[in-house]
């Protein structure tokens, strides 16, 4: 079957091969050695695009997708939030999809100048003086931030609080094994934080979906010379006061609930913004304004003296093909949103967890699993085994919430968004009351 | 709205750029007032004049659907437009990672599916698809390096070789494991110096690992030697699989004697680079490192899928399972290609790049005048005696309409100008591309200064680099604007 992708003919490769002087295109393989060479494979045949949409179609169709009939309760790192189409048309244009990283400046300004308004709009939500262009994820934003807190003080053990969600707590430890760094749990209630932590990692709201105390956090952790970061819900900024006015030093967080699809867990964006004084040891890409040489403003890439393909071993990251994507989805997101958008979105949230666990909690066997204050999430014990509960929920085209019972006893973490419906939460609750 | 504003710019109180719905339970009692925030200064925008906005953006972007897009070592094939469409169905992006195995059994057959091709395609035994990105995949590999020397008792391994033409991600991967790197010459032909890596590969080295072909866009033909003195020494040889759209259906690296290799399928499976991500940068790898691999892996039993940690895995890298959309769109174009597909990517790659080679150097110096495989690298010098640098060049090209070759990398080329067409070019691009590199040649000696001005048809033109760095600005504020 000829591909559509390949131009060129029969004709065009003769005259091709010709022009450069050889026989046929084997001989252009020759440098490979002949026992390797045109080895067999065993693939499946190709197929056109009708039957393959067909069995892409049958795939897709397999799984139950919480985008069609199903009411989900889970969040725990990834969340089902409204995502408004103009970003999926902004971000299908081919302009943005298809360019790659904007080395050549002057004709990806496109690329540069909505990154810049990325920037903007994470250090305004977060309240931080400046973000970079995007990481992967949430959690590999946390292990990049703890490296970056290690070479700021010069220290190598990295803190981490109780309530940091557990996969980002495997992450950072993939992470810091890699480099030999201690990584210490630090019980929320002690007193002193170890004398030399690099930083300390508290996560606002927390894997519960509590509430820390942040702010005794950060004075502890700064009178020991230690920085913190703090893990967040870009989702709850619209409401809760932002790590910024904590005196937090780096703002780490999952992007994926600023207009991003939960798509199995990828692509999603891991947001990453720092005080100024530390925006030199930053990983990752920053796009600073300048201006052309007739004086028209313009964006370039900058701070390159950090990255892999300037510095090598000696960059602050071997980050390289981010999400750039992703970001310009968060960027049309939190403008499409706006100032309004963005807190009504928090507080529908907010109402609705709160309408649920409230209801819940009334039921006979379910109780709170943590009396401190919430957001969207909430862990809630239960009388049976919450994967028992789950199934027969799932029945019901209901998705659950996380079993936690690993981390507190027949618990589930119950995540409510401004996507579920009264109606959704009411027959979570009915069915629930059930067992 | 004029040109140069930005989103504060077109903000104003009340607009909105989208409905939500309203409040359908009783409220509840608001929490603690310091935990509120007082302020919330973003904009305010319209729907319409957000999409004005970002579609005047994107036009003044570069992409590959807007033309020739040669850079090298990045491969910026044409990506088909039915992947997008499938990697959109609700069935793929409405997936919680955490829903049970039973409700995404089509999600996993596909992964599952995507891991056993690559791992062919490969010539290796396993597939783990978490990395995000290349370098992703190359930190996942190194620690299964790291992992496997441990695993057998032997601690003092802690340095990587790589070559002196290998990308910068290479040596920054290395350092993000703790390992330190040492770098092995190339020869007068740019091949590996097997006498260099010989003095070099001691009991401390961990692995070599390799770009093939290289960044030179060379297949090195001592690559069974260089395989043996490495894995004689105890050592493993770790490939970088940035490059295999030269060797698609032609060789595979477990063939070629390497016990991994980390894939992008942005790149050889043509899923669109998006501006800089995301990507996918799978790693495959042979048996004596399957147990090592990030977790997790789909597996399947009986015609059922499951997600599983291999037994002595390096943990996890990511908070999920890897861009899974990215992955959507790779197996579309697998499944697209079959095996005679495969092979007609990689000849045509390499035929695009051998004719723009054979019919450029005339005029660059080709510092290694011998057949290349999917790029080709020419050198600026003969025009920089003129005083026209390479960065003129590449600047020239845009006011052609041209996006230019990778510059200034590899770094053993001085000028270098690394030149990927890829396959999906066709003979009358290539043309148009060669006669703009010809009379930029020409004007380097007969008319330089068009070339130090350029670009002049672009929406901006160069930009002072020296003052973003000096006089950083990397945000507006909001404060104030929308009162």
């Amino acid at each position: 079957m000829p591909l559509p992708y390949l131009p060129n003919t029969e004709a065009d490769r003769k005259a091709m091969l010709r022009d450069i002087g050889v026989d046929s295109v084997d001989e252009l393989f020759r440098d490979i050695p002949e026992e390797f060479r045109n080895p067999e494979f065993s693939l499946p045949p190709a197929l056109s695009e009708l039957e393959l949409k067909k069995e892409f179609g049958r795939m897709a169709d397999s799984n139950a997708s919480l985008d069609g009939y199903y009411a989900c309760f889970l969040g725990a790192g990834s969340y089902r939030h409204f995502i408004p189409s103009v970003i999926d048309h902004i971000i299908g244009r081919s302009e943005f999809y298809t360019a790659y990283t904007p080395y050549q400046a002057e004709v990806s300004q496109g690329t540069l100048q909505s990154v810049y308004e990325y920037q903007s709009l994470i250090s305004e939500l977060t309240g931080m003086e400046v973000s970079n262009a995007g990481m992967y994820d949430g959690s590999t934003s946390t292990a990049e931030a703890a490296l970056m807190a290690c070479a700021i003080t010069n220290r190598n053990k990295v803190a981490v609080v109780p309530g940091v969600n557990p996969t980002y707590r495997e992450v950072l430890d993939t992470y810091c094994r890699g480099r030999s760094l201690p990584l210490v749990t630090v019980e929320s209630d002690s007193g002193d934080l170890p004398a030399d932590c690099a930083c300390l990692i508290v996560q606002q709201p927390n894997f519960f979906g509590h509430f820390e105390p942040l702010e005794s956090y950060v004075q502890k952790a700064h009178d020991a010379g230690t920085l913190v970061i703090a893990i967040v819900d870009p989702i709850s900024l619209g409401m809760y006061k932002p790590p910024g006015e904590y005196g937090v030093d780096i703002v780490v967080g999952e992007g994926q609930p600023l207009g991003i699809p939960m798509s199995l867990g990828g692509p999603y964006l891991g947001l990453f913004a720092c005080r100024k004084e530390y925006v030199r040891r930053m990983p990752g890409r920053i796009i600073g304004k300048t201006v052309d040489v007739d004086g028209n403003p313009g964006y370039v890439m900058t701070l390159v003296t950090r990255e892999q393909y300037i510095r090598r071993e000696r960059a602050t990251s071997n980050i390289c093909t981010s999400e750039s994507l992703m970001a310009l989805a968060a960027a049309v997101y939190l403008a499409a949103l706006g100032k309004t958008g963005l807190r009504q979105v928090a507080e529908l949230c907010y109402h609705k967890a709160h309408y649920a666990a409230a209801a819940i909690e009334k039921l006979k066997g379910y109780s709170l699993a943590f009396p401190q204050p919430f957001f969207k999430e909430f862990a809630v014990r239960c009388p049976i085994p919450p994967s028992r509960i789950n199934e027969a929920l799932l029945e019901d085209k209901i998705v659950g919430g996380l079993d936690i019972s690993h981390m507190v006893d027949n618990a589930m973490l119950l995540c409510v968004t401004e996507v579920n419906t009264k109606q959704e939460i009411d027959s979570l609750v009915k069915r629930l009351g059930e067992f | 709205m004029k040109r140069h504003d930005l989103l504060p710019d077109i903000s104003k109180p009340g607009r909105i750029g989208c409905t939500l719905p309203g409040l359908d339970v009783p409220p509840s009692e608001l929490p603690p007032k310091d935990l509120l925030r007082q302020e919330l200064d973003m904009p305010e925008v319209s729907e319409v004049d957000l999409v004005r906005y970002f579609t005047a953006l994107s036009k003044l972007n570069y992409g590959v659907d807007s033309g020739f897009y040669p850079l090298g070592s990045c491969t910026m094939k044409y990506n088909p437009k039915w992947h997008e469409d499938v990697a959109r169905l609700p069935g793929f992006t409405g997936l919680h990672p955490y829903q049970s195995e039973e409700s995404i059994q089509g999600a996993l057959e596909l992964m599952h599916r995507l891991q056993e091709y690559l791992a062919e395609v490969t010539g290796m035994d396993a597939t783990s698809l978490v990395p995000v990105a290349g370098a992703h995949g190359e930190m996942a590999g190194l620690l299964m390096v790291r992992a496997y020397h441990e695993d057998r008792g032997d601690s003092k391994r802690h340095k990587i070789l790589l070559t002196d033409s290998s990308h910068g991600t290479n040596p920054a991967s290395a350092a993000m494991c703790g390992m330190e790197t040492g770098v092995v010459a190339s020869d007068e032909n740019g091949d590996l110096d097997l006498r260099s890596l010989d003095s070099m590969m001691d009991e401390e080295v961990a692995a070599l690992t390799l770009t093939m072909p290289s960044t030179l866009g060379l297949f090195d033909p001592k690559i069974a030697e260089i395989a043996k003195l490495v894995h004689d020494r105890g050592g493993l040889l770790g490939g970088d699989g940035a490059n295999l759209n030269a060797l698609l259906g032609k060789a595979k690296f477990g063939d070629l004697g390497f016990d991994y290799v980390q894939l992008n399928l942005h790149k050889t499976f043509s899923t669109p680079h998006g501006g800089g991500g995301p990507g996918s940068g799978p790693v495959c790898a042979r048996e004596n490192l399957v147990d090592f691999m990030p977790t997790p892996l789909v597996a399947e039993d009986n015609g059922r899928y499951r997600l599983i940690s291999p037994a002595k895995t390096i943990g996890r890298i990511a908070t999920f399972y890897g861009n899974f959309s990215v992955m959507v769109k790779a197996y579309a174009y697998a499944r697209s290609l079959g095996v005679e597909g495969l092979k007609r990517i990689s000849e045509d790659a390499v035929l695009n790049a051998n004719y723009l080679k054979e019919k450029l150097k005339e005029y660059y110096h080709l510092p290694y005048d011998r057949t290349c495989m999917h790029e080709v690298v020419f050198s600026g010098k003969k025009q920089k005696a003129r005083g026209v640098s390479t960065l003129d060049i590449a600047k020239r090209l845009l006011d052609y309409g041209l996006h230019p070759p990778t510059v200034y990398f590899p770094l053993i080329v001085s000028e270098a100008l690394m030149t990927e067409p890829t396959e999906t070019e066709s003979k009358e691009t290539l043309d148009e591309y060669i006669a703009a590199m010809k009379e930029i040649a020409r004007d380097a000696e007969e008319n330089p200064e068009v070339l130090h001005s350029a670009p002049r048809n672009t929406p901006v033109r160069r930009l002072d680099d020296a003052r973003a760095f000096r006089q950083l600005d990397l945000r507006w504020e909001m404060k104030g604007r929308n009162d």
